[in-house]
């Protein structure tokens, strides 16, 4: 398989450039495959290369010493991803995993430097990336720290029980997280933290609310 | 039959993401438009509503009590 400019161009990093320039970029690009929940990036390791998404998915998180995950992103084909690392120079501060098969276009940290330098003009789209990213983990900064979420979607889970008489509506998460306010990385961290609490326990498509009065006390504390 | 996550076939664009996150095979696309089938696999990850940019899979939850 060879690099596709076409997929170059859409890469934000590389907006505006013509076919010739990209063409000397591709010169410094290498591919790799990942398999299914492979792992491209560790946590602590040093930060050899940025990666951008051709093709399949892959999972940006964090991982607490209990082991507990917190989604940070999930990167999408023509995203990219271990970006600060490669240009701060430190370690990567992240695990990536690959949710299904994934095919990576990566850049060696010293060509991406040399890439920069030779088209300054990029600059500013890799501004605009990091930007970004700041922008993502600002908000949800703030929703880990200001804001009990997990209260908020304890309250929703409340509301929502079906009742005797049939089937309550159903909610995504995506849903819930609309509702709560937050992100829907923030609420499945949330649901994993109710079950933990015992108050609820997840079975498959159904959230059951194993112990209301831990539930409601989550919520009251919340507010 | 299990529940399975819900199909919006018309906010499809046929990416393909949620095929290939997949793990039990129970999202297939047909003609470019998403499809289910069914498994009793599917283990409600909800990872293909959570890569899908445009809404057409969703994996909703009902919210019960624990019967005594």
């Amino acid at each position: 398989m060879t690099v596709q400019l076409e997929f170059l161009r859409s890469i934000l990093y590389f907006s505006g450039l013509g076919f010739a320039e990209l063409e000397s970029i591709k010169e410094f690009i290498f591919e790799k495959t990942v398999d299914r929940a492979e792992i491209v990036l560790l946590e602590g390791e040093s930060a050899e290369n940025l990666y951008f998404v051709a093709s399949g998915v892959v999972k940006v998180f964090k991982t607490s010493v209990e082991g507990k995950e917190q989604i940070l992103s999930i990167v999408r084909p023509g995203e990219s991803f271990n970006d600060v690392p490669i240009f701060d120079g430190g370690l990567n501060r992240v695990t990536a995993q690959a949710m299904g098969p994934v095919l990576l276009y990566g850049i060696k940290r010293n060509d991406m430097e040399t890439i920069v330098k030779d088209h300054p003009q990029i600059s500013l789209n890799i501004i605009k990336v990091l930007a970004s990213r700041i922008r993502h983990l600002v908000s949800l900064v703030a929703d880990l720290s200001f804001k009990h979420v997990i209260g908020r979607v304890a309250k929703i889970l409340v509301e929502h029980i079906g009742g005797e008489m049939g089937r309550g509506p159903r909610l995504t998460q995506q849903e819930m997280a609309a509702m709560a306010g937050t992100a829907r990385e923030v609420v499945g961290r949330s649901l994993k933290e109710l079950e933990d609490a015992g108050a609820i326990k997840l079975d498959r498509h159904r959230i059951v609310i194993t112990d209301k009065e831990t539930l409601q006390k989550i919520v009251e504390m919340a507010y | 039959m299990a529940e399975m996550p819900v199909i919006e076939p018309q906010k499809c664009n046929g990416c393909g993401l949620c095929v290939s996150v997949c793990i039990c095979g129970a999202l297939v696309l047909v003609n470019n438009v998403i499809t289910i089938v069914k498994t009793v696999e599917c283990d409600w990850c909800t990872d293909c509503e959570a890569v899908c940019t445009t809404g057409a899979v969703s994996c909703p939850f009902e919210i019960v009590i624990q019967k005594p």
